[in-house]
């Protein structure tokens, strides 16, 4: 019976490239694949990937296998699923791992089923145990609480990375490897649901993910009113605007400025928590920042537990006080 | 409309941070004496996304859990927010389950109920956030999925879904049946009326063992994992937080920012 071998790598494309997932999961599966002995694969799937295999590469592949169909063009489980289960059963890798993104989270448990296996979701760690040869999977749990190492004792052994978790290799053009075409072999009559549009929420400035400040606000911001002050204070630092979940559901900001497990994952250089509490699943979001400040008037907030400065008042007369010092301290 | 919605008892995910425990040797969760467990919350917006519909369009909600010391209020709370019904697969035969034997059981439970035109479940259990049951579920019955959807609507047997996606969310339609998994985008989920919760007082949920579902002894529980538990830990907190004081909150402030100046931060 054939053995599994190799590391293999789902690398999702944006705007023509490789998006930065693809590339931080080759510099985490680069690794991964040296520590077994073993080869890195790409597997890039969806239309018109022209030369991205040789960017793959770059990146760290030996071989890229390269499905390439326009039924492949936007992403669709039914689509995807049956293609990465193809080429799995066909490459047979001992590892396959996704980014935790909008593809991901939908394609990995679905073709782990596939595979009579699950799939560790939201890693932010990956390791070979040195007894076993097991791949250890970390990941978050308890909204944050805690951390959780799995293990899959069968291959192939399915898990989803989250951004930012990993870092890329420094691209090598010199670098050597193989593409495989792979044909789809799509039944169009077996996909089952239709992409009518895609509606991108319109964001003003900087994106959060980039944001080398963001101030973020909880429930205590209370309105969208009070999220006008967050917005000066961010704009004055040139950073982004972040929010805990209660202001999202409570429709006083978009939902994409949500900060936390289910939302956008951010490390900026500084965090300015205002009247936030520093619940887990908020902070599992937010601790990738290297300064974190927090403003709540509730001494007993986790986000004290958190922050190496704070202030322990009224953010309504804290915040508009403290961005008059800075746009002050700024303009010296 | 036939609706199937999954809910999962679990830990209160409200509950400060400081009373979560973890007894290391048993790699387990220590449950909180003073916080009783709840609908995990993104369940709670399932039931609402099936309430949603069966205002426009009636029909009934069948809601489905899998666990083990069931709390009857807990598990009833649906019921009050306007379910019609509760099933319970509770037996010491279903503990220990991981995404793999939760989603099988889960499946053959549906199986049994039989008629259905969507089934909901919340997009990830607030205790393990594993993610992947109402996928398995639908893998298991060869059902389309379709993912941390925000809202639906149901026309002609066909179901126009919005998606929350990175920038924004996107819109698919899928045929039913299918299984959907919602995100807390919906929107907030209803508060059971007095009303409500006075009729679900009333209702006695159906109870089904692992031979009531003709499930596989080995696909269920700890038999039927696919993963195992290494290691369950909490990280170390190191945190200092300095406190900035000053005569007012204003006075504060301005500390504050010259702090993070002379720290080189501003």
């Amino acid at each position: 019976m054939a053995e599994y071998k190799g590391v293999m790598i789902h690398c999702e494309v944006a705007e023509g490239k490789l998006a930065a997932i693809a590339t931080e999961l080759l510099g985490c599966g680069r690794k991964l694949a040296d520590d077994l002995g073993q080869e890195l694969y790409a597997a890039l799937v969806g239309n018109k990937l022209s030369d991205l295999a040789q960017e793959a590469i770059t990146f760290g592949a030996d071989k890229v296998y390269v499905i390439d169909d326009p039924l492949l063009k936007d992403y669709q489980t039914d689509s995807y699923a049956p293609v990465m289960e193809k080429l799995i059963k066909q490459v047979m890798p001992q590892i396959f791992l996704l980014g935790q993104t909008s593809i991901g989270r939908d394609l990995a448990p679905r073709l782990a089923f596939k595979l009579d296996t699950i799939a560790t979701m939201d890693c932010v760690e990956l390791a070979i145990d040195s007894d076993s040869k097991r791949l250890l999977q970390t990941k978050p749990v308890f909204g944050g609480n805690a951390q959780a190492i799995f293990i899959n004792e069968s291959d192939t052994q399915v898990a989803t990375v989250r951004t930012k978790a990993m870092s890329p290799l420094e691209p090598d053009s010199s670098r050597q490897g193989e593409s495989i075409t792979i044909d789809a072999g799509i039944d169009s009559s077996a996909i089952r649901t239709k992409v009518l549009e895609q509606v991108p929420e319109a964001v003003e400035g900087i994106k959060l993910e980039d944001a080398k400040v963001v101030v973020s606000g909880g429930r205590g911001i209370g309105s969208a009113d009070g999220f006008k002050q967050l917005e000066e204070l961010a704009k004055i630092l040139k950073g982004a605007v972040g929010a805990t979940r209660p202001p999202c559901d409570n429709g006083w900001v978009p939902a994409g400025l949500q900060v936390g497990l289910t939302g956008k994952i951010i490390s900026p250089d500084l965090y300015i928590a205002v009247a936030l509490s520093g619940a887990s699943q908020h902070m599992t979001g937010s601790s990738g920042a290297k300064t974190i400040v927090a403003i709540n008037k509730d001494a007993e907030a986790n986000i004290f537990r958190e922050a190496r400065f704070g202030i322990v008042g009224d953010w309504k007369k804290v915040l508009p006080a403290f961005t008059d010092k800075v746009k002050e301290l700024l303009v010296e | 409309m036939n609706m199937i919605v999954c809910v999962k008892q679990v830990i209160d995910p409200e509950a400060p941070p400081a009373s979560f425990k973890i007894d290391p040797s048993a790699n387990k969760v220590v449950t909180p004496p003073s916080v009783p467990p709840v609908i995990s919350p993104f369940d709670e917006h399932a039931v609402e996304a099936a309430l949603r519909i069966k205002d426009v369009q009636g029909g009934k909600i069948t809601i489905l859990s899998l666990g083990t010391n069931l709390l009857r209020e807990v598990v009833k709370r649906p019921l009050a927010m306007g379910a019609d019904e509760l099933i319970l697969l509770e037996d010491d035969a279903f503990a220990e389950s991981d995404s793999w034997s939760t989603a099988y059981a889960l499946a053959m439970a549906i199986k049994k109920i039989g008629e259905y035109d969507l089934i909901f479940c919340g997009r990830q259990a607030a205790d393990w956030d594993a993610g992947q049951v109402g996928s398995g579920i639908a893998e298991i019955l060869g059902l389309p999925s379709i993912t941390v959807a925000k809202k639906i609507d149901v026309t002609d047997g066909k179901a126009r879904v919005e998606r929350v996606t990175a920038d924004g969310y996107e819109v698919i339609e899928v045929l039913l049946p299918a299984l959907i998994t919602i995100s807390n985008e919906l929107g907030e989920p209803r508060y059971p009326k007095i009303t409500g919760i006075m009729a679900a007082k009333k209702k006695e949920p159906i109870i089904w063992k692992p031979a009531d579902i003709g499930a596989d002894a080995s696909q269920i529980g700890t038999a039927g994992k696919r993963i195992k538990l290494f290691k369950l830990f909490q990280p170390i907190h190191e945190g200092k937080c300095e406190i900035i004081d000053g005569e007012s909150p204003e006075d504060a402030a301005a500390n504050l920012a010259l702090k993070l100046r002379e720290a080189k931060i501003l």
